[in-house]
Order: structure tokens, then C-alpha cells, then sequence
């Protein structure tokens, strides 16, 4: 039976396991990763504007010059851990159904490392000599 | 008596019933572009991927971003990563325990804005001059 004086539920009395308590490390690596994502986003800009109107040669030339290539996989690396916790975030707040919200968070786990996976591979395979 | 039934709380207030603030504003507009870049990384992942496949791909891709309807995607994308970023930073002081107060975070939001427009656009005029 519900009782007026605790938000809490019986069950969750009963077990007594409180929070999942992996809020502050998600809050902290959000804003972590939200540090790291304002110096890389101005340097991934600035290598998508060296690199409008090039030819397939020079592009591939600046992408896969060392600096280039791994400040672009520390910016996927960051972008992409900050959208899977912001993109949680957005879900948890707007699904409230068990089952389904699982599956979205999941989904967007798979999201963010598919994303990720397939920029990697292809700054790598750049850098490597195409 | 014996049962104690739940009382029937009052329901907050939602979204439609508020005036529509800059704060207000910001702050969707902080989730709607942080979900379209989201969504936009699969076409930063595309293009990167196609680079890698060689020339033939690369040049798809880029006559892809370089169409009318691909222009303004990219556009629409540079902003909501400006506008983003811009409020991002808006957070930043917030968590260092500044800007509560009702006059600087109406400021803060409308500096979002009045920053992350030009800027965007500023951007877009280095890069064609670049070209």
C-alpha cells in the first residue's frame, strides 16, 4: 500500500539499494567530455573548411597527416561519448515505459559506438595509406 | 477507514501554459541541436567512410554536400554545433556556481542566440573565401 509520507516504493524500501549511483560519474564525464568537445569541434571545423572544394588528393593528403588524424579520432572519440550521455538523457526524460526505454538506451549505445566504429576505420584507413 | 488512499495531488503545470521565455527557448533549442547533431553524425560518418573508399566514392560525397539541399544541411548543421557549443558554455558557468540570478541567465540566453547567429555565419564566410 502506498504511503503518503515516502516517495519511495515498497520494493525499493525492502531492498534498500537506493539510486543506481552512476549519476555524478555520467554528469562529470559530460562535462569532461563537453571541455574536451569545445577545443576539438573549433579544430574540426577548421579542418572541414581546409578541406571544402579539394580535390580527392589534398583532402586525403590533410587527413591523413598525423596531427589531423589524431586530433579527428579524439574528437570522435569525445563527440561520441557525449552523445550517448546527452542522447540517455533526452530518453530517460521522455520514455517512461520500462521495456521500451531499455531498448532505446541500449539502441543508443549501439548508435554511438556504430557511429564511432565506422569514423574510426576510415580516419585510420586514411592515415594508413588509404 | 482502513484504507488509505493516495491523495489526488495537484498536477504541475506544462509547457503550454508558461510564456514562452528566452530561457525556455535556449533550453529546447539546447536538446533539439545537441538530437541533430546526434543524427547528423551518421553523415559526418558517411562522408568519412566514403573518403576512405577512394576517389570515385569521395566524389560522390562531396557533389552530395555540395548540392543546394546538401548546402543546407551542413549549414543547419554548423549552426546547431555553433549554437550548441555556445550554450554549452552557458553550462560551464552555470557549474562553476555563477549566473542564477533571473537577469544574467535572461542575458546568457539571448548572448546564446546573438553569439552562435553570427558566428555561424562568419564561419560560412571564411570558408567560401577560402575556396
Amino acid at each position: 500500500m502506498l504511503s503518503n509520507s515516502s516517495m519511495r516504493t515498497p520494493l525499493a524500501r525492502v531492498r534498500g539499494l537506493g539510486s543506481a549511483k552512476s549519476g555524478t560519474g555520467h554528469f562529470w564525464l559530460q562535462r569532461v567530455t563537453a571541455v574536451a568537445n569545445v577545443i576539438l569541434t573549433l579544430i574540426f571545423v577548421g579542418v572541414v573548411i581546409a578541406l571544402v572544394g579539394r580535390p580527392y588528393a589534398s583532402a586525403v593528403a590533410l587527413l591523413s597527416n598525423p596531427c589531423v588524424a589524431i586530433l579527428m579520432l579524439l574528437f570522435i572519440l569525445s563527440a561520441c561519448i557525449h552523445m550517448r550521455l546527452g542522447m540517455q538523457v533526452i530518453i530517460e526524460d521522455y520514455i517512461h515505459a520500462e521495456f521500451p526505454k531499455i531498448l532505446a538506451v541500449m539502441g543508443n549505445t549501439f548508435f554511438a559506438i556504430a557511429v564511432g566504429a565506422a569514423s574510426v576505420y576510415a580516419v585510420l584507413k586514411l592515415s594508413f595509406g588509404g | 477507514m482502513a484504507e488509505v488512499k493516495p491523495a489526488a495531488r495537484p498536477l504541475s503545470p506544462h509547457l503550454q501554459i508558461y510564456r514562452w521565455s528566452w530561457t525556455m527557448a535556449m533550453s529546447i533549442a539546447h536538446r533539439v541541436t545537441g538530437t541533430g547533431l546526434y543524427l547528423g553524425t551518421i553523415l559526418i560518418a558517411a562522408w568519412l567512410v566514403a573518403a576512405a573508399s577512394g576517389p570515385a566514392a569521395f566524389e560522390t560525397a562531396q557533389a552530395i554536400a555540395g548540392s543546394f539541399l546538401g548546402r543546407l544541411v551542413l549549414f543547419l548543421y554548423s549552426f546547431s554545433l555553433i549554437h550548441h557549443m555556445v550554450g554549452g558554455l552557458r553550462h560551464f558557468v552555470w557549474d562553476l556556481g555563477h549566473g542564477y540570478d533571473p537577469q544574467t541567465r535572461m542575458n546568457m540566453a539571448k548572448f546564446s542566440i546573438a553569439v552562435s547567429a553570427p558566428l555561424t555565419v562568419l564561419i560560412w564566410i571564411v570558408a567560401l573565401v577560402l575556396r
